[in-house]
């Protein structure tokens, strides 16, 4: 009997194709609409992530300055941290996998006739470690080159194509400002991040060498902490707080004059605020399903009443109220599931698309083309049943008499 | 639900009226359609209703077709009061027992002749293959060979008539009720459909109410009677068949 009623409906719906077909546009556009939000929603969240992954999930960064860093902020205020602080921290605070002070400028590199204007960054092999770098050739620092501040470079892959095009450039010597500095290593590429920041763009030199070669002074202006995955973040920054605090002889009730970024903590608000963002156009798109679904229940009540007669005939000849009930929704449902299908197909294309459009991943969420379907499906039976009722109601003897 | 009462060779009444009355609306406006009616029909008759428009034949269908209950007085079906069932007790009732054929043959539009016969069955739940053969079989039986794919817009009004008829008859009801079957028909037609009647009550025994206005029509009947007034006027002779 459901079977029968399935393909009773697809008949009704196939002998007035145009009609049905702008019944359910309103299904089909919010479908697609809530599809491709999430998804493109979704990719967002996505890169967001994997981008702030590629900085270190487990790092802590350690700014002077209060608060966060504003536009030409007030960190300048406060002294400036030393090495012997990394130094401290990474002496008395345990759980930690690597510190590494770090200080930098931006300087022109040049290299035979070609120059390049580049962040110089003077740190420890610590900031490999802790920023997940890898070496695509030559070599990290020695000992003994950070111990003596020697004259020597890691180069990043922008750099490296900048001044050396696809020559290989360990061994050579570039100009820092005034210094020669001779190139040990080349870093893998991390890409371009979606802030529009080249993560590759920079030059790293022993600290001791930026300090005495480059800046002059022994100022370290932060310091990356990485640590051990297993390790309580909040009591490691409970700890590095007080040890700052300690050296910094901050008095008690006076506030701290440095700042504790963790990682972890602006991914989750990062990707937090995408998703709130996914769930509003999310929500806004479904608003348009509900106009759908006022659009199918309109239809079937003008289907209703053309079809007065047929009701009548069907209840005369036996049909009880169920029957012709059941009729009705199933043809809603199956012109609203239909409208789904249709949507679903429409968004993800229409996703893959602006995915490529704006440069995000195309991430295929299979929870929410089946929270679509579902829901279109429920919008059939919500905006049917009224007009399915209706039909089931009538008097037959009315209905056979009907114009 | 099925048959309570015996086949045709009993005589019990299958349909009987008792003080029928039925009243449209409520206080002055209240019309009076039907005023008494008492009436027995048994298994395998033909009657023919008769009598003035507006004399409350087609109030009295409808109450017979259980389609609508008396406001008072009681409707007997083989022995049931249909007046205290509920909607879709009397939809049952209508699916197994009776058949209607309307008076504007009242066919499903853009829909097969054969496709429309078969329409009693799938209410039933007869399964798809003997439906169709069963369906064909009435098609046959009404004389409509070759028109099986054809849809009522391309029907002549009498080749409709027959559809409807089939339709009526597939279930094999215990009564076929007919509300003017040949009310836009041409005499010829007309005497077409009735011979049709006539031979499935011969036949099939199945018991028969037609109204109609015509004398020529309703002498196909073994009994007629006359309506007049929402009441039940003198009898036909033939009464005697009875
Ligand atoms: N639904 C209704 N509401 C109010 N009055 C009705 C209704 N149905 C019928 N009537 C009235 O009841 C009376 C009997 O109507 P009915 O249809 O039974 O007459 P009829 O004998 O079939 O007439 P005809 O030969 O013209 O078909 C008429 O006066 C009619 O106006
Ligand atoms: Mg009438």
């Amino acid at each position: 009997m459901v079977w029968e009623t399935i393909l009773l409906a697809q008949r009704e719906i196939r002998r007035n194709v145009l009609r049905s077909s702008l019944t359910i546009l309103g299904i089909v556009i919010g479908v697609a609409a809530v599809i491709t939000m999430v998804t493109l929603g979704g990719g967002a969240t996505a890169q967001v992530a994997t981008e702030i992954s590629s900085l270190g999930t487990n790092l802590l960064q350690v700014h002077t300055g209060q608060g966060g860093r504003g536009p030409g902020g007030t960190r300048a205020q406060a002294d400036m941290f030393k090495v012997e602080d990394a130094e401290a921290i990474a002496r008395e605070i345990s759980g930690l996998e690597a510190v590494a002070p770090n200080a930098s400028q931006r300087i022109q590199t040049i290299y035979g006739n070609a120059n390049w204007s580049t962040s110089v960054v003077g740190s420890t092999n610590g900031f490999l470690l802790v920023r997940d770098w890898l070496l695509e050739s030559g070599r990290q620092f020695t000992d003994a080159e950070l111990r003596t501040g020697k004259a020597v470079c890691i180069l990043g892959s922008t750099v490296r194509k900048e001044l050396f095009g696809d020559r290989d450039p360990i061994g050579a010597s570039i100009r820092l400002q005034k210094i020669s500095c001779q190139v040990v290593g080349a870093f893998q590429s991390k890409g371009q991040s979606s802030f529009g920041a080249d993560q590759d763009d920079f030059v790293l030199i022993p600290l001791r060498a930026f300090q005495r070669r480059i800046a002059g002074s022994t100022d370290v202006s932060t310091i990356f902490i990485s640590t051990k995955e297993s390790g309580s973040v909040e009591s490691i920054k409970h700890n590095i707080e007080r040890l700052l605090r300690e050296r910094r002889r901050i008095v008690n009730g006076e506030e701290d004059d440095f700042h504790l970024h963790d990682m972890r903590e602006i991914m989750n608000t990062l990707t937090g605020t995408t998703r709130v963002l996914t769930a509003l156009l999310g929500a806004v798109a479904a608003v348009s399903l509900l106009v759908g679904g006022i659009g199918i229940m309109n239809i079937m009540l003008v289907s209703v009443t053309e079809r007065t007669r047929e009701i009548g005939i069907r209840l005369a000849i036996g049909a009880v109220e169920k029957e012709v009930l059941l009729q009705f929704l199933i043809e809603a449902v199956v012109l609203s599931c239909f409208g789904g299908i249709i949507g679903i197909v429409l968004g993800l294309v229409a996703a893959a698309a602006g995915a490529q459009a704006l440069k995000v991943p195309f991430v295929f969420n299979p929870g929410i083309v089946v929270v679509a379907f579902v829901f279109s499906a429920a919008v059939g039976v919500v905006f049917g049943y009224f007009p399915a009722r209706k039909a089931a109601r009538l008097d037959p003897i009315e209905a056979l008499r009907h114009e | 639900m099925k048959p309570t009462v015996g086949e045709k060779s009993e005589n019990g009444p299958l349909i009987e009226l008792r003080a029928v009355t039925k009243v449209y609306g409520m206080g002055r406006a209240a019309m009076r359609a039907l005023r008494g009616i008492d009436l027995t029909i048994a298994q395998g008759e033909f009657v023919a209703v008769m009598g003035p428009s507006g004399s409350g034949k087609s109030t009295c269908m409808n109450i017979l077709g259980c389609l609508d209950t008396p406001t008072s007085g009681d409707y007997l079906f083989q022995g049931i009061a249909v007046g205290k069932l509920n909607r879709n007790q009397r939809a049952m009732l209508r699916r197994h027992y009776l058949g209607f054929v309307f008076q504007g043959y009242n066919l499903l539009n853009r829909t097969s002749a054969l496709e429309n016969i078969e329409l009693p069955l799938i209410y039933r739940g007869t399964p798809v293959d003997k439906r169709r053969a069963m369906a064909l079989e009435a098609l046959y039986a009404v004389g409509l060979r070759g028109w099986e794919a054809h849809t009522p817009g391309e029907l002549s009004g009498g080749q409709q008539q027959r559809v409807a008829i089939a339709r009526a008859i597939v279930t094999n009801p215990r009564v076929l009720l007919a509300d003017e079957p040949t009310g836009n028909l041409d005499s010829a037609r007309s005497r077409e459909i009735m011979e049709l009647l006539t031979a499935f009550n011969r036949d099939r025994g199945i018991t028969i109410v037609m109204v109609t206005h015509e004398p020529g029509m309703a002498s196909y009947a073994k009994r007629q009677v006359y309506f007049k007034d929402g009441l039940i006027g003198n009898r036909s002779s033939r009464e005697d068949t009875l």
